[in-house]
């Protein structure tokens, strides 16, 4: 590896960011709904170099018992990086960082889930990180909003997250990896189409001015993540009714 | 009939007054709260693709007894909920002692459910004549959001099944379905079943249903 060092970086060339996206653009981004079998709802989505695995199963019983709710369906969600996601392997199981990113993503879907339609249950959500590349809970959480919708749980509206960060004194859209270690902030947010916002959490400095310009900037990359998930939930009803024919014909 | 596939938020209508199932309304407007196919009547119902079954009073169902308590049957629905069938509820009058002589660990049972209250405690009745212990014939589980289209209107698809088929079948709210019939109508009512399980969500499925049983039968005689 390349030793890096802080004051010889440059972001920017011809205007252009390192992997030539411009300042307000999105990394490419890929979904595909109802990967998994056994979930009730699943999810896979690559944002950039990002590659996250959601599964949502329930509302079912509540194990153990004691963390039942009366009127209303818990939720639980498990944020996971496999070991293999990040350069220098990652020390396996639970740590500091996953149980807070557990509980701000859990906490940016909670509000849309229509709980009380489930009194005594939980819904149950997995998000697992294969290949991180700067920006995974934003991913996760994109990914667990379509899983939940696959899986048929009432909402009263999709989830979108993305982030916008500050490097060389310019605000970013989406900060890849190389952007948001040697950068000056990062600002994640999940939001519902309606730009109500659900997360929103921030690393480094911004001044008042830079902090409304990158809130901006990433509810503008929320919205156009919102679009990518309506049209993947879309093809894939789709396709369900498309091919079941063809399976139809070859029984004959 | 006007139908779209719409995911969780989208504005489906101005007016409140047409707010149905799978909806919600805010600010006056109504909003899906579901993954699905919207119908477009005079009320807007949104009919989802996935999802569990929640038990509601008056449903029926085929559940199978998976423990048995002082005077209660806990029964597995294919649901979050478990249904609880007292002993009261059985046909018969029965000693707390003999209940697993009648119903073991393991039995499946065609129920009703009588009563759902608010913290989901679900009540079972089996105390109508076409209720009761399952001997013979094979159960099948399907997507309980497909149960609808199985029935039809006013019941339209499952008497024509019953009656081109030749067999007993009772369907269950939860999505499990009991049939009884010789074995070669069995067989096609399995396969029937499937085909109206996988292309639940298009139109015009009874007629097509109806070619399908004609040719299948044609092919056998």
């Amino acid at each position: 590896m390349i030793v890096m060092d802080e004051t010889d970086i440059s972001f920017f060339k011809d205007g252009l960011r390192l992997d030539g996206r411009r300042a307000d653009e999105l990394r490419p981004v890929k979904i595909e709904v109802g990967v998994l079998a056994r979930a009730d709802g699943s999810c896979y989505i690559e944002m950039g170099g990002n590659k996250v695995i959601a599964a949502v199963y329930g509302p079912r019983e509540v194990h153990p018992r004691h963390l039942q709710e009366v009127t209303r369906a818990i939720v639980r969600y498990r944020y996971n990086m496999a070991s293999f996601s990040v350069e220098e392997r990652k020390r396996p199981g639970p740590d500091r960082r996953s149980y807070e990113l557990s509980k701000v993503s859990r906490e940016a879907l909670e509000p849309v889930i229509l709980t009380s339609f489930f009194p005594r249950s939980v819904i149950d959500v997995f998000v697992e990180v294969l290949q991180a590349d700067a920006g995974t809970r934003t991913a996760g959480i994109n990914a667990a909003a379509v899983a939940l919708a696959d899986a048929g749980i009432p909402m009263k509206s999709m989830i979108s997250s993305c982030a916008a960060g500050k490097v060389a004194d310019t605000i970013v859209l989406d900060p890849m990896k190389e952007e948001d270690n040697f950068g000056q902030a990062d600002l994640p947010i999940a939001m519902t189409p309606s730009g109500e916002i659900t997360l929103m959490q921030m690393d480094g400095g911004l001044t008042p001015e830079e902090f409304h310009q990158a809130v901006e900037l990433a509810m503008k990359g929320a919205r156009d993540i919102y679009e990518l998930q309506r049209a993947a939930l879309v093809k894939k009803y789709n396709q369900m009714t498309e091919p079941s024919q063809a399976e139809v014909h070859a029984c004959d | 009939m006007d139908r779209k596939v719409v995911v969780p938020g989208d504005l489906l209508s101005e007016d409140a007054k047409r707010s149905g199932e799978g909806t919600f309304i805010r600010n006056g407007s109504v909003y899906s709260l579901l993954y699905g196919l919207a119908n477009f009547r005079d009320k807007i119902n949104v009919i989802p693709l996935a999802g569990k079954y929640v038990p509601g009073p008056g449903d029926n169902v085929i559940g199978v007894v998976k423990d048995i308590t002082f005077s209660n049957w806990i029964v597995d629905i294919s649901s979050p909920y478990d249904g609880l069938l007292h002993i009261s509820e059985f046909p018969k009058r029965i000693e707390s002692e003999e209940m697993s002589k009648y119903l073991h660990i393991g039995s499946s049972i065609m129920a009703r459910v009588k009563d759902v209250d608010p913290t989901m405690k679900v009540e079972l009745t089996l105390s109508d004549r076409k209720l009761g212990l399952i001997r013979a014939g094979r159960v099948v589980e399907i997507s309980h959001t497909r149960v609808p289209r199985l029935i039809g209107k006013g019941g339209s698809m499952i008497g024509m099944l019953k009656k081109e088929l030749n067999c007993a079948i009772f369907v269950g709210q939860n999505g499990r379905i009991w049939i009884q019939g010789g074995a070669e109508d069995t067989d096609l009512a399995l396969k029937t079943i499937s085909l109206i399980e996988k292309e639940a969500h298009t139109s015009g499925l009874t007629d097509r249903v109806v070619a399908y049983l004609k040719k299948e039968k044609g092919a056998r005689s």
